[in-house]
């Protein structure tokens, strides 16, 4: 036997930098690096001379000057003399606020389509997926402007709904789809309506206690209490006694017809209807195919081994399929939302005004401060994004599956 | 057997009943409606529904797309000829055909440039996606940029023919240095590329004759379909290399470059595309030298490109974490080095993996061209709703225009992710 001793320490040469892979990734770091610093000053550089040649300056000075222009569709007080930052936080909560709705509507077609689409029934199979490939095959900017166009050309004007002969008329009694945007009654809060609303949020609670309650029940004796209805009670009754106890406080306004528009009620703007729907459409044609994928992903035998311990159709969906199937489902679906908070950037293209639509649209435009403008754009987007994914990194790890 | 009770029995049947026909209802189509549509009372209720919602859009739709009207000049003729029946106006398609596909700036009489270039590109396509096709037809994939840059644009045939002597040189000499190692053959690649192409820029304006054989067409008359055409295919083609360079930099050893590769990756992902082509618009001209004049649609190029580039590498990001680990410990005990380990063992394998997500990130690409239209590019979606829309003859034809901006988009992107279903059937060598 010969044993193998380490080869003897060379001394280091100018050519190891080269050949030998202890030092190469050296060289290599060290000339990306000079690579990096050459390019950022020569585009810094660029910049400067661009900025000094045009008389500009970079500087946020222009968020604290007025604005000078209006928003139709504001959930907070704002006007033309505000400064551009307050309609920057306009925009951005415009933006939370679509995101939002799209999230909801689109999970909730999403799911529904994604189920029918495994669905026994042949027609509904077929028709679920036609809904997906059409939505998914066609860019969510046509539609946008598809729904936009049904909002503005479509709809009637508010004075089709005008005197005996009226062409057009309230939904209900309460809704009107005006091209002008939707109204839709608004509570009014009258005395006494935070205890009724109070007691909602206890009742809401409520229910979860319960339900808590009964499982252990379950698993401590056994004993199953029904779930369903008590829990409608609980979170019903206690609301609609106190509701009438206190004579009614939470009244609705209802939109009327005033002059040449409505007056009253919430107006529910063409743009953000056009964006909302779209997206949720849209992102709902995802979503129907993660949803699906989802539940294929668990396996058959799962489902037959839940079934052969005796348990009902709508126990093994909910305590076997479903758990399984949310662990593949959830990561795509949070990055679908992601998607949809970044596609609501589309809204310039219908006038919604959400954070692109004013800051790094008319406030662009107005003070020309295009670089500070971007730059805040990105950083707002950037921020949500970064943000998302950390929870979804959390959620990720604490879902993983346990292994050796 | 029958024998033996002959007696004991009073009635014994010595031949088989011939099998009687099965039931009506269990054969047969109606056996299928029965299954399929009426299996039980919500699924009847479903197919109901289904049934009345196909009403309600075809009874919508059908009376006016068959009373469509293809050979009127304006929307006040159409108007006059349906006398207030419901019907389409696709005389509009007609009547705009040409600034649809081509914008309204394209030379009229150069059409056929275009429509070569996208002929020529279904040919060069086919040998990278079908691999039957012999091997060679890749020489013309090769060249095809080239072919393709000269028709659409013209003017001096120079450009594109040094342009593709760069690409040749640098090919040369990799192939020259491959040998040595793989980065000097590379490096000395690009390098040789560029310097070729530096000299070429001062050639070049010598060369240039004062009436090329094809006649030069600025960028900005690009528009309507093939501009997104274009815009997808560009950046597609580009950004996969670019992708798969930013992949295996971050999952690179070097700390330095990994950091590089991770933060461009995650601030790219991260920021809307919008944004993206507002920097190309507005801001990206800030950063150039303050004499060179690159058309926005370079610019536009140069941003969408970095921005799918972020996407693919992510993709083939998963395509590489998804190969077992002994693949990696495999190519190092044959004794490969890095770039071999790569090319020949992982990432055919990683790419492999990654042609469902490639595809996604390719249509998805293709749709969000239309974006351009946002920051006043006249692309298909720009088109429509700029000149034709605005226009006193067809201001209000929205249905028509916008139908077939989405048959158009629903062609491509379906045909894509269906070749893509093809594909990943073709290439699953693995037995499950």
């Amino acid at each position: 036997m010969t044993t193998i001793s380490d080869p003897q320490q060379e001394s280091f040469r100018l050519s190891m930098l080269l050949n030998d892979t202890r030092y190469r990734s050296l060289t290599f770091q060290a000339i990306a690096l000079l690579v990096l610093i050459v390019s950022f000053a020569y585009l810094g550089n660029n910049l400067i001379s661009n900025l000094r040649a045009a008389g500009l300056n970079i500087s946020f000075e222009f968020l604290g000057s007025p604005a000078g222009y209006d928003i139709n569709q504001t959930l907070i007080d704002y006007n033309s003399q505000s400064t551009n930052a307050r309609a920057a936080m306009v925009g951005i909560i415009n933006t939370l606020l679509v995101a939002f709705l799209a999230c909801v509507t689109a999970t909730v077609l999403g799911v529904l389509a994604g189920v029918l689409r495994l669905s026994n029934n042949w027609l509904v199979r077929k028709l679920m997926s036609f809904y997906v490939e059409i939505f998914r095959n066609i860019p969510v900017l046509i539609w946008i402007i598809i729904i936009f166009t049904i909002m503005t050309a479509v709809l009637p004007g508010p004075r089709d709904f005008r005197g005996d002969d009226a062409t057009a008329s309230m939904v209900l009694g309460s809704f009107a789809f005006t091209n002008r945007g939707i109204y839709v009654p608004a509570p009014i809060w009258g005395a006494g309506s935070g205890i009724v609303v109070a007691i909602f949020v206890a009742s809401i609670a409520g229910v979860f206690a319960y339900r808590r309650y009964a499982t252990k029940l379950l698993y401590d004796t056994g004993r199953l209490l029904p779930m369903f209805w008590p829990s409608v009670a609980i979170l019903l009754l206690p609301t609609i006694v106190a509701f009438y106890l206190l004579g009614r406080p939470i009244g609705l306004d209802y939109p009327e017809l005033k002059g040449f528009n409505f007056a009253g009620g919430i107006k529910i703007g063409g743009p953000l209807i056009a964006l909302w729907f779209a997206l949720s459409i849209y992102t709902g044609a995802f979503i129907a195919e993660n949803v699906r994928a989802g539940i294929q992903s668990v396996s058959k035998g799962q489902t037959e081994a839940a079934s052969a311990l005796g348990l009902r159709p709508g126990r093994v969906m909910n305590l076997v399929v479903l758990p399984q199937a949310l662990r593949v489902i959830i990561p795509p679906l949070i990055s679908q939302y992601l998607n949809i908070t970044k596609n609501s950037s589309l809204a310039i293209a219908v006038g919604y005004a959400d954070i692109t639509a004013t800051l790094g649209g008319i406030t662009l435009n107005q003070t020309g401060r295009a670089i500070e403008c971007v730059l805040l754009l990105m950083l707002f987007y950037l921020t949500i994004s970064l943000s998302i994914s950390a929870i979804m990194n959390v959620y990720n790890n604490s879902m993983k599956l346990k292994e050796r | 057997m029958s024998d033996t009770h002959e007696h004991s029995v009073a009635f014994v049947r010595t031949q088989a009943v011939p099998a009687a026909p099965p039931p009506f209802q269990a054969t047969g189509p109606v056996k299928w409606v029965r299954e399929n549509l009426f299996a039980n009372i919500p699924n009847a209720i479903l197919t109901l529904l289904s049934f009345y919602a196909i009403y309600v859009v075809l009874s919508a739709t059908l009376p006016w797309m068959l009373n469509g009207i293809w050979n009127t000049q304006s929307l006040a003729e159409c108007r006059e000829i349906l006398q207030g029946a419901t019907g389409a106006c696709f005389s509009v398609l007609v009547e705009r055909w040409n600034q649809l596909l081509f914008g309204f700036t394209y030379p009229a009489e150069i059409y056929w440039r275009p429509t070569l270039a996208f002929v020529l590109l279904f040919l060069a396509a086919a040998p990278v996606l079908f691999f039957d096709l012999p091997r060679k037809l890749l020489v013309f994939t090769a060249l095809y940029p080239f072919i393709a840059y000269y028709l659409i644009w013209g003017g001096t045939v120079w450009t594109p023919v040094f342009a593709l002597l760069g690409v040749v040189g640098g090919f040369l000499v990799y192939v020259r240095f491959v040998r040595n190692s793989f980065a000097a053959g590379f490096f000395g690649g690009i390098a040789a590329a560029f310097v070729i192409w530096w000299i070429a820029g001062f050639i070049v304006p010598m060369l240039a004759w004062e009436n090329p054989v094809l006649a030069a067409v600025p960028s900005r008359d690009m528009g309507g379909f093939m501009l997104n055409m274009m815009l997808g295919v560009v950046c597609v083609s580009l950004s996969l290399p670019i992708g798969i360079a930013l992949a295996l930099g971050r999952q690179s050893s070097m700390p330095l470059i990994k950091i590089i590769c991770v933060v461009f990756i995650e601030f790219v992902r991260g920021v809307p595309l919008i944004t993206l082509l507002f920097v190309a618009s507005v801001v990206l001209a800030y950063f150039f030298p303050p004499d060179a004049t690159i058309d926005l649609i370079l610019r536009v190029i140069i941003m969408i490109t970095m921005f799918s580039s972020a996407y693919i590498a992510e993709v083939i990001r998963g395509g590489l974490a998804a190969l077992p680990k002994g693949q990696y410990e495999a190519a190092d005990s044959l004794g490969l080095d890095y770039p071999q380990a790569m090319r020949l063992i992982i990432l055919p394998q990683a790419l492999k993996i990654s042609i469902p997500g490639i595809v996604n990130v390719a249509v998805g690409l293709f749709k969000d061209t239309t974006l351009v239209s946002v920051i006043s590019m006249f692309d298909l979606v720009g088109m429509i709703r700029g000149p034709i829309l605005a226009s006193t003859e067809w201001n209000g034809v929205y249905w028509e225009l916008f139908m077939f901006a989405a048959l158009l988009f629903f062609i491509v992107c379906y045909g894509i992710s269906q070749y893509s279903q093809w594909l990943e059937r073709r290439l699953a060598t693995d037995h499950r």
